[in-house]
């Protein structure tokens, strides 16, 4: 037997997502099949995830906390992967976000809240996307790949965190704790039906990253960018700048998620304000096909993932590292269904060792 | 000065250690770049090796059969890994982080049960320090190379071996040349996808050694998440290295001097022309990132082929789309 793989034509997006989809509830089947081998019901796990993450106002608000920084990150995320350049620094754009907006609310007087959170966002969105350009820098003027100066770089951003938590930033008054002082009343994102007021920003920022791809002169220029350097530049663009607005913007964006990660749940800095929802977000960002309202989706259902996850902790002794597993185990799945999205494979009853051949 | 030689010795002594997980990672790292692929996992598979050979170790005693199932659990990471990014061509960067979430999640769920409960004598015995008559007594780097667990040893031994492999059989240039350029690779008989199988499930087979060094021998007990980022710092080096098992060695122990260091003291206190500069260890634990971009931009800007990265890095190989 023999195995023929034959290019599809292309599917339309609806197909696209159906089979998307699809890879997800066979996932899940298969976390099922796990779950039911290592002793629990895998309709009770699920139907408590269900619970835990939307079925009280509490808890879904603790989603929607959840999200939101999601959203953003995943936002930032796509905007670099839409020019083909692959930050996954979105982690440490995050903490450099958190970061600038700290420093604004340890070294400036207490200002009124209108004035003073929007100077923390543009703050944040600053050292974010300052933090991104380094690796643009590095990429356009050496060829240095940005793949793993990114990812260098997270952990970079992490370790300083960590070090003005125990040193120089440290809360004199927390007696001994290494921890930073939290922030006043005013530097803290008012809530809006219950849900600081982040979901209103990732929302209006979801639909700004939408009208760029879809509408703006930029935005066109990143997709041409992402397809080919030298179209780009055949078509009088300047590849330098692109890069470095998009890039600009992508850390702006993971660094406003810092900024308001630190402001409303935190009220501080922290070494540990992201949960690694840095590199969550490529993920989801690359899950969403970099398609603003998908990506809203898709980081809601992880944000319920997560959510339900911490849930079954306390509900049923189930260690919220399932989560993890689930999650692995549905985008191992997708990440392999895109090759059934491009091609055909028929299997062929009888081996055809010439053809193979001739066709190879 | 009396006791600055044998502090010397002791320090060197648990660089060896420290770098011991981090030479592990690097080697399964770079065979599974050298063919071209990119697996930001080892974190992941790292740590399904070190809760498997965790648990084999607890239940049977058997130090051979717990080093197994840590090797295999790392390749069971590395095949899903492969089949996701080899067959069905998968992006690499998102699969590798996948492995990651993966495996950090695998671990600590098998995990739980066992925090708290200590190896059987037989394991401990097994991976004991061992002091070699004579060599032990070299000044300074005798204890560091002679007087270790025959974990430390194996792993030297296995960068060695690595490197004659890649550099002097033929089956090494056919991994080389498939990481070059499959196409050719192909054409020239070369079967691309089984190489390509064969070094990342070895690579995986590696990085699960490398995390089980950690669970059976360096800690040796339990704990979420052993591994504490040296996964990642495994992925830098191969890069650090520049994809040469040799170079490995001296960059993991030279990691694991820096993390030994910020393991001693919390902050390093020097005093540079008369005035006192205190360093914090969290600068120590930034540097192997720091000195990875440095060589990355250096290796990016010299054109010496030998130390560039494999040229169809990141790529997925598909015969029908050649």
């Amino acid at each position: 037997m023999t195995v023929n793989i034959v290019k599809k034509p292309d599917l339309s997006p609806r197909q696209q997502a159906l089979f998307r989809v699809g890879a997800v509830l066979m996932a899940l089947v298969c976390t099922g099949v796990i779950m039911a081998l290592l002793g629990y019901n895998p309709f009770v796990v699920f139907y408590k995830m269900l619970e835990g993450s939307t079925m009280t106002l509490y808890r879904f608000q603790e989603t929607i906390n959840k999200a939101i920084p999601l959203v953003t990150l995943s936002l930032g995320s796509a905007v670099a992967f839409k020019m083909k350049f692959w930050n996954i620094g979105a982690e440490g754009q995050f903490y450099l976000g958190a970061l600038g907006a700290a420093w604004l609310v340890f070294n400036l007087p207490a200002l009124p809240a209108p004035v003073m959170l929007p100077v923390m966002m543009a703050g944040g969105m600053l050292m974010g996307g300052l933090w991104a350009l380094i690796p643009a820098v590095l990429k356009s003027r050496f060829g240095t790949s940005e793949t793993l100066v990114t990812l260098m770089l997270n952990y970079i951003a992490i370790k300083f965190v960590t070090y003005l938590q125990y040193g120089p930033w440290k809360d004199p008054k927390a007696s001994g704790f290494p921890k930073m002082p939290k922030f006043g009343d005013y530097a803290v994102l008012p809530k809006v039906f219950g849900v600081h007021m982040g979901w209103i920003i990732a929302l209006a920022a979801a639909v700004l990253v939408w009208l760029l791809f879809r509408r703006s002169k930029l935005g066109y220029e990143i997709a041409v960018l992402g397809e080919s350097v030298s179209t780009a530049r055949y078509a009088g663009m300047s590849p330098t700048r692109i890069t470095l607005t998009a890039v600009l913007l992508s850390g702006g964006l993971c660094g406003l998620a810092g900024m308001m990660q630190a402001s409303a749940i935190e009220r501080s800095l922290s070494a540990t304000l992201s949960g690694g929802l840095g590199f969550t977000a490529v993920i989801t960002a690359w899950l969403a096909r970099l398609n603003p309202p998908a990506i809203v989706a898709v980081s809601f259902f992880f944000a319920m993932l997560l959510q339900g996850g911490s849930y079954l902790q306390t509900a049923m002794q189930i260690p919220s590292a399932m989560a993890d597993i689930i999650q692995g185990i549905i985008l191992f799945f997708v990440l392999g269904s895109e090759f059934f999205v491009r091609y055909k494979v028929h299997f062929v009853r009888q081996a055809k060792p010439a053809g193979k051949e001739a066709g190879a | 000065m009396n006791s600055f030689i044998p502090s010397l010795e002791l320090y060197l002594q648990t660089t060896a250690q420290m770098g011991t997980p981090i030479l592990f990672g690097t080697l399964g790292g770079i065979l599974c770049e050298k063919v071209g692929h990119l697996n930001l996992g080892v974190e992941g598979m790292m740590l399904m090796g070190a809760v498997a050979g965790y648990m084999t170790g607890l239940s049977s005693g058997n130090p051979l059969l717990a080093l197994l199932a840590a090797g295999f659990s790392g390749a069971f990471g590395a095949l899903l890994y492969a089949i996701v990014t080899v067959t069905l061509q998968g992006n690499q960067t998102v699969t590798g982080l996948v492995l990651t979430t993966f495996g950090t999640g695998l671990s600590s769920f098998l995990g739980k049960s066992m925090v708290g409960v200590s190896l059987p004598a037989s394991i401990q015995e097994a991976f004991s320090v061992r002091t070699i008559p004579v060599l032990a007594d070299i000044p300074i780097v005798g204890k560091m190379l002679f007087q270790q667990s025959p974990y430390v040893t194996v792993a030297l031994l296995l960068a060695v071996l690595l490197w004659l492999y890649m550099n002097k059989t033929t089956m090494g240039l056919n991994m080389r040349a498939v990481g070059e350029n499959p196409g050719a690779a192909d054409a020239s008989g070369i079967n691309v996808t089984g190489c390509k199988y064969l070094h990342i499930l070895a690579g995986g087979f590696l990085c699960g050694l490398g995390g089980a060094y950690l669970s059976l021998v360096f800690v040796p007990r339990w704990q979420d998440e052993i591994t504490a980022g040296i996964g990642w710092i495994a992925v830098a080096l191969v890069i650090f290295s520049t994809w040469n098992p040799l170079k490995a060695i001296f960059g993991a122990y030279f990691f694991g001097a820096l993390r030994g260091l910020s393991f001693v003291v919390q902050n390093l206190d020097m005093s540079l022309f008369g005035r006192k500069v205190v360093i914090a260890s969290q600068f120590l634990d930034m540097l192997p990132y720091f000195f990875t971009i440095v060589v990355l931009v250096f290796i990016t800007m010299g054109k010496k082929a030998e130390n560039q990265a494999p040229k169809a890095l990141g790529n997925a190989y598909f015969r029908e789309e050649r």
